[in-house]
């Protein structure tokens, strides 16, 4: 059963035909990712799905619900976390308290004016929070300033952030983008990890074909904004089309 | 104790009684004495520290967890002040239904004018809520003459209907009083050389000061300060956790907006009159001034850099040149008026020159403000009591 439904979705800035007819259909608990030449229009894909932007045409469905005129936060709510291709994390605030934030969003929705009650008497709050940077690995660093933290640590404690929402469908925006060849082992593991001890699916953006081949089952080309092909990895790898995409017509 | 931590209840508790002591600690130098001038205890000042304390604390509020720069601030306090002084008009000479009020008018008031300028953030927040500022100034200046007195402002009179209170003895005037005990009553204690004086209306306003700083500490440690600390840090990243930054960001506005009015009720509360100039954008800009020299997003500092401005504008401002030729008589005469051409400039009239400097020195070297100046002195002391202790222990440099 898939859990997003994307049927035609099209996206014009301007001249510049950004997405046109996008049918792209994510199985539940898989891992599902979607690649393709820089300018293929896979961030403004992600961000039609994120509630950044609207598209011009088609339907975006997640569980069978429209996210289509819902703002990011709405979105949020519904099951889709979204972790950003240079992590977004609270800098100002520590870690613990960045892991905070979304357990309160998790208990007590988009608002809660809760202005008068004292952070000590949040406990439910706090173990969580607690239990989810321990399974992060990131205990120790838990009253560090979140902007002191090395890039691995800031992609850990994004992940981290989106996990203790318990998510449906978490979104990965190119997440090794720039990151040295041990960092990407770690992360590969860290999302395998993730898909094997909890009911989830992962939608990956990325560039790099080692992390794709590693951690999808599922693989969605996108060039010059339409789908070119979805099918299982080991048909996408020797796929003529694909290659064409890739590396111009001469290959 | 209170729901606090230690350290903040310790700071409370230093608070608490530095304004309770207020009386004493302001007056150090004896009557008649050449140092007398510099004596800020008299009760129209002292009710200035903890007025503005309270309208800078409300103002941190907002600026100092959410970084958005309200440049109207004084629109909520005038709005509260002019509540304050028609309930004086109109119901009764006791300053509690009009101090009541006043923070529910500027709460109303602020949430309006929230409403509409936190469609925009950065500098066109800022331009929009110094926009609505000007035009309430407007408004209160001419346009709305009837409720707001113009020009002249209001004050209450001795024919006003004032349907709670007791008709007045003949020639009697209308007196701010809290059931019965008037807001000007004082009481003089004379020690020594020294005057102490304990005034009702600065009592009032201090036990209310310091439930307002009591519930700026709750604000600050609560699940909600943790929001408005993120709306800061980073909006695009609160959106996609779920949270809607729009209505954390308007509480905040609308919280701190309450404080104002609160700061502008006392005022009548004190001095019963009102007048537009109050709503002036410069005294939208002092609370930004206060709150920046004090300590932006710490507890105390607010209240620091108001009492800070308020003494410069009270103290600084009464040294004339002949103050200052008695300063400098011993010097020969040739000298002493070169001194005194050169320090007139800052004192006196010119005293937000000398404001404008400190303020200048303080945001290049002290960013956090006054709060800062005292965390490094404290550090300073606390090395070297180490270096006493442990003079064997070094550790190794990095």
């Amino acid at each position: 059963m898939s859990i997003l439904e994307v049927k035609g979705v099209g996206k014009r800035f301007g001249g510049l035909q950004a997405l046109s007819d996008v049918n792209l259909s994510v199985r539940e608990n898989s891992v599902h990712a979607i690649i393709g030449p820089n300018g293929a229009g896979k961030s403004t894909l992600l961000n039609c799905l994120v509630g950044k932007l609207i598209p011009d045409t088609g339907s975006v469905m997640f569980d069978g619900q429209s996210v289509l005129g819902r703002a990011p936060y709405e979105i949020n709510q519904m099951g889709i976390s979204r972790v950003f291709q240079t992590p977004e994390i609270f800098g100002d605030l520590t870690v613990l308290e960045n892991m905070m934030i979304p357990c309160f969003a998790k208990r007590d929705g988009a608002f809660e004016l809760n202005a008068i009650p004292s952070m000590m008497g949040q406990k439910d709050i706090v173990e969580r929070a607690e239990h989810m940077l321990t399974e992060m690995n990131m205990a120790d660093k838990r009253h560090d300033h979140a902007a002191a933290l090395s890039r691995g640590d800031k992609r850990r404690l994004e992940i981290g952030m989106c996990l203790s929402q318990e998510p449906r469908l978490l979104l990965l925006d190119e997440p090794t983008a720039g990151m040295a060849r041990a960092d990407t082992n770690n992360t590969i593991d860290l999302l395998k990890d993730i898909h094997d001890s909890r009911d989830i699916t992962i939608a990956i953006i990325e560039h790099d074909m080692h992390v794709v081949f590693s951690l999808a089952q599922r693989i969605t080309v996108l060039a010059q904004g339409t789908p070119l092909v979805e099918d299982d990895p080991e048909n996408i790898r020797g796929n003529p089309k694909v290659r064409e995409a890739y590396l111009g017509e001469s290959a | 104790m209170f729901g606090l931590t230690k350290k903040d209840t310790g700071l409370l508790i230093v608070v608490a009684i530095l304004t309770l002591l207020a009386p004493f600690i302001l007056n150090p130098f004896p009557e008649g004495s050449a140092m007398a001038q510099f004596n800020a205890g008299y009760p129209d000042l002292m009710q200035r520290f903890v007025i503005f304390g309270i309208f800078a604390i409300g103002f941190n509020i907002l600026f100092g967890l959410t970084g958005y720069l309200s440049f109207g601030h004084a629109a909520f306090l005038g709005v509260g002040s002019y509540a304050a002084i028609w309930m004086m008009k109109l119901l009764t000479m006791n300053v509690l239904p009009a101090i009541i009020i006043s923070v529910l008018v500027a709460g109303l008031f602020s949430l309006a004018v929230g409403w509409i300028s936190l469609r925009r953030s950065g500098i066109y927040f800022s331009i929009l809520t110094l926009a609505f500022a000007q035009m309430s100034y407007a408004l209160a200046y001419s346009v709305l003459t009837p409720i707001t007195g113009g020009e002249t402002g209001l004050q209450p009179k001795v024919d006003d209907p004032r349907i709670l209170d007791a008709a007045l003895a003949e020639g009697a005037t209308p007196k701010a009083n809290i059931f019965g005990l008037q807001m000007g009553q004082s009481f003089d204690l004379q020690l020594g050389g020294w005057l102490f004086t304990f005034n009702a209306g600065y009592y009032l306003a201090a036990v209310v000061m310091l439930l307002a700083f009591y519930l700026s500490i709750r604000i600050f440690r609560s699940p909600f300060g943790m929001m408005l600390r993120a709306v800061k840090s980073n909006q695009q990243r609160l959106n996609y956790t779920g949270l809607n930054p729009k209505p954390y960001t308007l509480a905040a506005f609308v919280i701190s907006g309450m404080y104002a009015g609160l700061a502008g009720g006392l005022l009548v509360a004190m001095d019963t009159q009102v007048g537009p100039e109050r709503m002036f954008w410069t005294a939208s800009g002092e609370v930004v001034l206060m709150t920046i020299l004090g300590g932006a997003a710490t507890l105390i500092g607010p209240v620091l850099g108001a009492g800070l401005i308020k003494y410069m504008e009270n103290i600084l401002s009464k040294i004339n040149k002949d103050v200052l030729h008695q300063w400098f008589a011993f010097l020969p005469d040739g000298l002493e008026d070169f001194i005194v051409a050169i320090v007139y400039p800052f004192v006196g009239k010119g005293w937000h020159l000398t404001l404008g400097l400190i303020f200048m020195a303080v945001v290049i070297f002290l960013p956090g403000g006054l709060v800062e100046a005292g965390q490094r002195i404290a550090r300073l002391f606390r090395r070297k009591t180490q270096d006493k202790t442990t003079p064997a222990k070094t550790e190794p440099a990095e």
